[in-house]
């Protein structure tokens, strides 16, 4: 019944999404700017950084950058649903209410899973070398990322159900990842970040996902970077999936 | 169908710095026969909306208890949800879902098949005059066409009890009036006990069996439509003068209508309350145009919530809303 539901809620998510994809394609365009616009002034610094290949490197932190981004803001669209009485409406019927979350979410990571894809594929027609499983367990990592930003998003959302809450607290919590977890330059002593940088840095989980990532892309499978940063992703998507149905369990939202 | 014994819910907000309970409900009792209309009538922001979702599971109550639709809403919310259909105010289908697929998705959501949920959906369709709306999408609608479609998401599933939180808020009259046969249909013809609230009188009037009046979270009266509309006493015949000289005698002639109670002037505002203002205004007036006076503007008033409020708590509904 629990799946069903869920399935119910996912299917009719996915058909609004596919009627109005400009979403889809936004979240799309963001990575691919930074492909074309930001990838080309890595490359000379290919060997500073310490890869081989400046996409190879550059594409995993676009793909994190993917996971959070795309994801952290489906929140927006939980606050329109409940402008329009949707959310309400559906949980007044005996639907599970982690079933109403849980669609939403794999509505979320369906589209990430996608817009992943292509990113790869175009990273491969930048000139992107490396690992094929790598990169498939590196979406998976990303997928998983996405689905805890997508769960905790939307519980902030049915908690705050105002966009003029949300957005402030969210942008304060993706800018300092953004830039903490290393995804457009790395951050390390080997690089020339100040030390004080790198330790402020350890203590963002996003880091290690994006650090595992890398290796990943590059064949590098059995490294403690690597089961670090699958550790992180687990405590990241456990924690964000019981955040998000306890908010939606509650009744007193 | 309903029951419910010193319902309330308080809510912590903050002011300032300060954590302040506010009491949106202060323990109200509530009992709805099977096959009942009725009307939960008050302001806004009199608790009406927080009681209806308390009954539908959707809201903890703080303190009390009920039974909604033979099952606890505290130890059962699963059983309530199964058995009764809500209404809200703010809709119940996305803009840009087409209303077939909105109303089906909503029934599977109870465990209908899917060929019942499309048969018993375009049953509904059918009979709330929705014809040929199967596969438009909501933001094409009119205002009562939405309406009716939100009903029809709360009727799929055949619920016993149909919540309807102010149901016609928005509509323009005529579609009030036709949404109005609609509800009474739910029960007429379909045998389910409908609550509603609303902060129409004339809603109330014509729907409802019986009234609750709520005010500052607190049932302040339960009485039928024309026991509540009696304590009001009739129509408000409200006099503009030209000249703040003549009030003295329209005042006088304004008392000297038979029936006529709470007669005040006020400058040029002369008002008196009589049983029913058609058959009271043309011998007023040829006695005002005996009088010689001429008046800028006459206006009368039905008895309006704002009446019935005014008798029942001595204060007007808009002084503080």
């Amino acid at each position: 019944m629990f799946f069903f539901q869920t399935w119910v809620i996912y299917r009719r998510q996915m058909r609004l999404a596919l009627r109005n994809p400009v979403w889809v394609i936004i979240g799309l365009a963001q990575p691919i700017l930074y492909l074309c616009l930001f990838g080309p002034l890595l490359k000379p610094l290919t060997a500073q950084i310490g890869a081989l290949n400046a996409y190879t490197f550059f594409v995993p932190g676009l793909l994190i950058q993917l996971g959070l981004f795309g994801a952290l803001f489906s929140g927006f669209g939980l606050i329109s649903e409940w402008r329009q009485g949707v959310i309400e409406s559906e949980r007044v019927t005996p639907a599970s209410r982690a079933a109403l979350l849980l669609g939403r979410v794999l509505r979320d990571v369906t589209s990430l899973g996608v817009q992943g894809i292509v990113l790869v594929a175009l990273g491969f027609a930048f000139g992107m070398t490396g690992s094929i499983p790598g990169m498939i367990l590196g979406l998976l990592i990303t997928v998983l990322l996405g689905g805890a930003c997508s769960a905790s998003s939307n519980a902030l959302a049915l908690t705050l159900k105002s966009e003029d809450a949300l957005a402030p607290i969210l942008n304060s919590i993706a800018l300092p990842v953004l830039l903490l977890a290393g995804i457009l330059l790395p951050i390390s002593i080997k690089t020339g970040a100040p030390e004080w940088l790198v330790v402020v840095s350890d203590f963002m989980p996003i880091k290690y996902l994006v650090s595992a990532v890398r290796e990943l892309f590059t064949g590098d499978f059995f490294t403690l970077i690597t089961m670090w940063g699958c550790i992180w992703t687990v405590i990241l998507f456990a924690a964000g999936l019981w955040f998000g149905t306890r908010t939606f369990r509650k009744d007193n939202v | 169908m309903i029951h419910a014994r010193g319902l309330a819910r308080v809510f912590d907000t903050k002011r300032g710095r300060e954590k302040v309970a506010v009491t949106a409900v202060g323990g109200v009792d509530i009992d709805v026969d099977e096959g009942e209309i009725v009307g939960f009538l008050g302001p806004n922001g009199a608790g009406k909306t927080t009681t209806l979702r308390m009954l539908t599971t959707l809201l903890k109550p703080t303190r009390g208890t009920a039974t909604v639709a033979g099952f606890d809403l505290a130890t059962d919310p699963l059983n309530v949800r199964r058995n009764i259909g809500y209404v809200s105010q703010s809709g119940s289908t996305a803009m840009t879902a087409r209303a077939g697929e909105e109303v089906i998705d909503h029934a599977l959501l109870y465990g209908i098949s899917r060929d019942r949920a499309e048969k018993r959906g375009k049953q509904l369709f059918e009979q709330l005059d929705l014809d040929g709306m199967w596969l438009r999408q909501p933001k094409t609608m009119s205002g009562g066409q939405r309406r009716r479609l939100d009903i029809a998401m709360g009727l799929v599933h055949d619920p016993k009890l149909v919540f309807l939180d102010e149901p016609t808020t928005g509509l323009d009259p005529q579609a009030r009036a036709n949404l109005w046969t609609h509800i009474a249909d739910l029960r007429n013809k379909l045998g389910s006990t409908v609550f509603l609230t609303t902060h129409y009188l004339d809603e109330a009037d014509a729907l409802c069996d019986r009234i609750l009046v709520i005010d500052n979270g607190v049932i302040v009266a339960s009485d039928t439509p024309d026991a509540l509309k009696r304590q009001v006493a009739g129509d408000l015949i409200e006099l503009l003068l030209t000249q703040k000289s003549d009030a003295t005698a329209v005042l006088k002639l304004a008392k000297a209508i038979p029936g006529a109670t709470k007669a005040t002037s006020d400058g040029l505002v002369v008002t008196v309350r009589v049983p029913s203002a058609g058959g009271e205004l043309p011998p007023l007036l040829r006695a005002l145009e005996k009088a010689k006076v001429t008046l800028a503007a006459i206006e009368v008033r039905r008895p309006t919530l704002d009446d019935v409020f005014l008798t029942m708590t001595g204060r007007s509904l808009r002084e503080d809303s």
